[in-house]
C-alpha cells in the first residue's frame, strides 16, 4: 500500500452521539485535513475524548452508546462498518493514549504483535527489520536495541509512550489518534513526543486531543474547538488562536474556563 | 492535641490485632501440618505408596493404597484440564463479548455463585442419581464428571474477576491495532496467567481433597482402574473410610493425608513455576 499517493482523508458528517440518554457529540461536521496536525481543543467534559474514541469505534466498547451519521474514511463509513471491515479500519488507524500501556511482553514483541497479527512480515529477517525501523522511528532504538527481549513495563513512562506509538506506527496507519498523549509524561519525555509528532506528520494525519493549550499553540496546523459536543470554531490554528471569531472560543482561550 | 493521640492509639491496637490474626492462622495451619507429618511421617512405609493392597490388608500390612493415589491423579488431572477448557471460553465470553452489566452476564454470575456454595456432597447425590437414571455404575468416569462440575464454578468465578481486573487499555491497545477479540483473549490471558494459576491451584486443592462427591460417583475398589468403566478409590475417600477403623488403619489414614497434602504442595510449586515462566513480562 503506498500512504504517499494514495490518502484518504477522514470527513465527518453530522455525527450526532448519546451514552444513556445523554447527548455528548451533537451533529459534529469536521474535515480533518491530511498531513496535518489537527487539535481538539475545549473544556473537560465536552465530548473531546469521546469524539476521538468515535474515529476508531473504540466507543463501541461503551454501555448505552448510540450514534448516527458517518466518519468517512476513503469513501467509507466508519460507524456502519462490522466485523473484518472494522478490524481493517482501525488498522488505518493508530492510537497513542493518555497512559502509555506496554502490552505483557518484550519489547521486540510488543512492536512486532500488530504485524503478527496481521500477518505483514512473512519473514524473521523482515519482522526484525520492521522492529529496528518503528523503534528508530521513535527515537527508542538506541535506547533499547541491547534489551529487546526484556520487559516492556520496564522501561520508564516516557519510554513506554514511545514504544506505544512504534506499535501503532508497525500496522502502517494513515492516521494517529492522540488522547492526550504527553499529559502523563514528564517535561522531556513530552518535549520528545511532541517533536515526533511534528516530524510525522509529513506521512501520517495527526489528531490529537489536548488540554494543555499551549501545546495546541506550539504544534498544532488546524484546530477545533468543541464546547458541550458542539463545535463551535474549527480552521487554520493560527487564525482560531490569534483571531477567534467566536465568544467562546475567545473567553477560552483568556482563560476565563477551562 | 487529644485527637492526635488517639489516632496513633489507634494504629497501635490495629497492629497488634493483625498481628493476633495472622499468628492464629499460622498456627492453625502449623498444628495441622504438624500432625498430619508427624503421624504421618511415623506410619507411611515404601510398600505404602507403591503397592495396591493385598489379599490380607484388612488384617496386616500387605500392601498399600497406591490404588488411591492413582485414583486421585486419574480424577484431579483430567477434571481440571476439562474444567480450565471449559471455563476459560465462558470468562471470556462474560467479560470480553458481552457489555459489562449485561443481564446475561449478571445472570451467569449469580448462578456460578450459587453452584459455588454447593456442597460437593450435594453434586455427588446429583450426579449419582443422573448416573443411577442413565444406568451408569460408579465409576473413574463418573468421578472425573462431577469433579469437573466441582470446580468449573471456581474456575470461573476467579477467572472472571480477575479478567475483570485487566485495566482497559489493553483492550483498547489491541483493538486499535486491529486485533480481534480472540486475539485479545490472548493478550488478556497472558497477564492474567498467575491469578489464574491461583484459581486453577485453589480447584485442584479443592478437587484432589473433595471426598464427597466422589464417593457414590467413583466408588471404591482396590485395584488400579484399567479403563473409565471401572470404580477407583480416591486418597480422601480412603482417608474417610480408614480414620475410624482399628489398627492399623488411623495409621494407613495419616500417610494418605501425608501423600495428599505432598501432591497438593508439589502441584501448587510447579504451578507457580510454570505461570511465573510465561508471565515474566508481565506489567
Amino acid at each position: 500500500m503506498d500512504m504517499e499517493t494514495n490518502r484518504s482523508s477522514l470527513v465527518v458528517n453530522n455525527l450526532n452521539l448519546s451514552i444513556d440518554g445523554n447527548k455528548i457529540l451533537k451533529n459534529i461536521n469536521l474535515t480533518i485535513p491530511n498531513n496535518k496536525i489537527t487539535c481538539i481543543v475545549g473544556p473537560s467534559g465536552c465530548g473531546k475524548s469521546t469524539l476521538l474514541k468515535t474515529f476508531n469505534r473504540l466507543i463501541d466498547d461503551t454501555e448505552k452508546v448510540k450514534y448516527f451519521g458517518e466518519v468517512m474514511i476513503g469513501g467509507k463509513n466508519i460507524l456502519s462498518a462490522k466485523g473484518p471491515e472494522l478490524i481493517e479500519a482501525r488498522r488505518h488507524i493508530g492510537l497513542v493514549p493518555q497512559r502509555p500501556c506496554p502490552l505483557p511482553m518484550s519489547i521486540y514483541e510488543n512492536v512486532a504483535y500488530g504485524c503478527r497479527i496481521h500477518g505483514l512480515c512473512k519473514t524473521k529477517k523482515a519482522l526484525n527489520e520492521v522492529v529496528e525501523k518503528y523503534l528508530s522511528e521513535v527515537g527508542l532504538w538506541d535506547e533499547v536495541k541491547d534489551r529487546l527481549n526484556s520487559s516492556a513495563g520496564k522501561l520508564s513512562i516516557g519510554q513506554q509512550q514511545r514504544l506505544c506509538l512504534a506499535r501503532s506506527l508497525a500496522v502502517r496507519p494513515e492516521f494517529i489518534l492522540a488522547d492526550e498523549a504527553t499529559s502523563a509524561l514528564d517535561p522531556v519525555s513530552s518535549k520528545i513526543v511532541e517533536d515526533l509528532f511534528v516530524k510525522m506528520k509529513e506521512r501520517y494525519t495527526i489528531i490529537m486531543v489536548t488540554h494543555t493549550l499551549r501545546q495546541a499553540l506550539r504544534i498544532a496546523d488546524y484546530a477545533v474547538f468543541i464546547y458541550l459536543g458542539e463545535v463551535v470554531e474549527m480552521g487554520e490554528a493560527e487564525k482560531i488562536f490569534n483571531n477567534p471569531q467566536n465568544e467562546l472560543t475567545k473567553k477560552y482561550l483568556e482563560g476565563v474556563f477551562s | 492535641m487529644k485527637k492526635r493521640k488517639q489516632k496513633y492509639i489507634e494504629e497501635a491496637v490495629m497492629k497488634v490485632v493483625m498481628y493476633i490474626c495472622v499468628f492464629l492462622v499460622l498456627a492453625f495451619v502449623v498444628t495441622i501440618i504438624w500432625t498430619i507429618f508427624q503421624k504421618g511421617l511415623s506410619s507411611v512405609t515404601w510398600d505404602m505408596i507403591t503397592k495396591v493392597p493385598g489379599p490380607d490388608f484388612n488384617t496386616k500390612n500387605d500392601g498399600g493404597f497406591l490404588n488411591a493415589i492413582v485414583g486421585s491423579l486419574l480424577i484431579v488431572i483430567p477434571s481440571t484440564l476439562i474444567g480450565i477448557i471449559i471455563s476459560i471460553p465462558v470468562v471470556f465470553y462474560i467479560t470480553l463479548y458481552r457489555k459489562r452489566n449485561d443481564k446475561l452476564s449478571y445472570a451467569a454470575r449469580l448462578a456460578y455463585d450459587v453452584l459455588y456454595g454447593i456442597p460437593s456432597i450435594v453434586y455427588g447425590a446429583f450426579a449419582f442419581s443422573v448416573m443411577v437414571l442413565v444406568g451408569m455404575r460408579a465409576s473413574l468416569l463418573g468421578g472425573i464428571i462431577v469433579t469437573t462440575l466441582l470446580i468449573i464454578p471456581m474456575l470461573i468465578r476467579s477467572g472472571d474477576e480477575i479478567a475483570k481486573s485487566i485495566p482497559d487499555e489493553i483492550h483498547e491497545a489491541t483493538y486499535s491495532l486491529g486485533a480481534t477479540k480472540y486475539e485479545t483473549m490472548k493478550v488478556i490471558l497472558r497477564q492474567a496467567l498467575p491469578g489464574m494459576m491461583t484459581a486453577v491451584l485453589l480447584a485442584v486443592g479443592k478437587a484432589v481433597g473433595d471426598a464427597a462427591s466422589v464417593m457414590f460417583t467413583a466408588g471404591f475398589s482396590d485395584a488400579i482402574p484399567k479403563s473409565l468403566s471401572q470404580p477407583t478409590a480416591t486418597l480422601p475417600l480412603a482417608i474417610f473410610n480408614w480414620i475410624i477403623m482399628p489398627s492399623p488403619f488411623p495409621e494407613r489414614a495419616y500417610a494418605a493425608a501425608l501423600i495428599l497434602t505432598v501432591i497438593v504442595l508439589v502441584l501448587s510449586i510447579g504451578g507457580r513455576a510454570i505461570s511465573g515462566h510465561f508471565s515474566k513480562h508481565n506489567l
